[in-house]
């Protein structure tokens, strides 16, 4: 994964609309935030492979960048990322690192379903 | 340390076994006791992809299988088994599947010991539910045929309600192995063990002390 360049991601954001795509969506701060301290209130959500079709989709800001997708009847947004990837099997994967590198937001896009 | 004929480790992550067992397993392995290590699931949601990052979302199980094998093989275990769950959804999965998938372990192994979380005492979700599984098929044996169970405990309230740990074992001699288990996974362990080097170097007393004395929990039983 490299830092997001918004038009390349942009351009893969445009090239999955109005088709079938599957979504991998998650949030995290680790199973050990409460943990390290334990006034922290850990939250998060995943959903992998959830099947969609959006209207049109957008990165916005200016690292990190936010990613809205329009559904017909609903929206998928993610916030906080600042890394991407098209990978070999062409899904865009587009996550957000935090100052260490952990993981904290992933938002990815596959033609095909995630394994 | 004493003389077992079989021991089943059983956790949920790649990297789970190398920081509170590894040495005890290297030592067993080196006495000529054979490890069965059981592992649920290949850490796919792993929030480390290094740094700066060498993994994505969906390579990490790739890497991290290898990585697995590499800290298996710095050990000397060769009966690896990967129960192909996904990370972070085993406590969501139907319990008596779960406690089936190790009762099948248990019998076709008889192992004298297990070793795997202590249930309450163990933080991330997916422990709680490996070491919940275990307990139910442990708990399902004829007496005769019930294995010893010790426990990987670390929550902050665990001495606290557990006691101390009721075994200790010194793994100084196989120390060593332990780090290149450390080392092996090397997605999740790189900054730990950078940060590690030069306590390492300098011998550092609390350092040394957290890796060769390996802390486990005889599981106790709720009385009846």
């Amino acid at each position: 994964m490299k830092p997001i360049e918004r038009e390349e991601v942009q351009r893969a954001i445009d090239s999955f609309c109005e088709r079938d795509v599957f979504l991998h969506l998650e949030t995290t701060n680790g199973a050990y935030a409460s943990h390290h301290d334990e006034s922290f209130f850990s939250a998060g959500a995943y959903i992998r492979n959830a099947k969609v079709r959006y209207e049109h989709g957008k990165i916005v800001g200016d690292d990190p960048y936010r990613v809205g997708l329009k559904l017909e009847i609903g929206w998928v947004y993610a916030e906080g990322l600042n890394h991407f990837e098209i990978d070999e099997q062409g899904r865009l994967l587009l996550a957000g690192l935090d100052s260490t590198g952990k993981l904290a937001v992933a938002l990815q896009i596959s033609p095909q379903p995630f394994e | 340390m004493e003389q077992e004929k079989q021991v089943l480790v059983v956790f949920p992550h790649p990297d789970d076994e190398a920081f509170g067992v590894s040495g005890t397993i290297a030592s067993y392995i080196e006495r000529g006791t054979p490890v069965t290590y059981a592992c649920l699931t290949l850490g796919e949601m792993g929030r480390n992809l290094g740094n700066p990052p060498f993994a994505t979302r969906e390579s990490l199980p790739k890497i991290r299988k290898k990585e697995l094998q590499d800290a298996a093989n710095a050990l000397g275990i060769t009966d690896l088994r990967m129960l192909g769950l996904r990370d972070k959804t085993v406590e969501f999965e139907d319990d008596d599947v779960l406690t089936k998938k190790i009762t099948t372990l248990i019998h076709e192994l008889t192992p004298s010991l297990i070793i795997t979380f202590y249930p309450g005492y163990s933080v991330h979700p997916d422990h709680e539910a490996t070491a919940r599984a275990v307990v139910r098929a442990v708990e399902a044996l004829p007496v005769k045929d019930k294995p010893k169970l010790q426990c990987v405990a670390f929550s902050n309230n665990c001495v606290a309600e557990l006691g101390e740990p009721d075994i200790i074992h010194d793994i100084t001699p196989v120390q060593d192995k332990k780090i290149a288990a450390m080392k092996a996974h090397r997605s999740q362990t790189e900054a730990m063990l950078a940060d590690w080097a030069e306590k390492l170097e300098a011998e550092d007393p609390e350092l040394l002390g957290w890796i060769q004395k390996e802390r486990l929990w005889t599981y106790q039983w709720p009385e009846n």
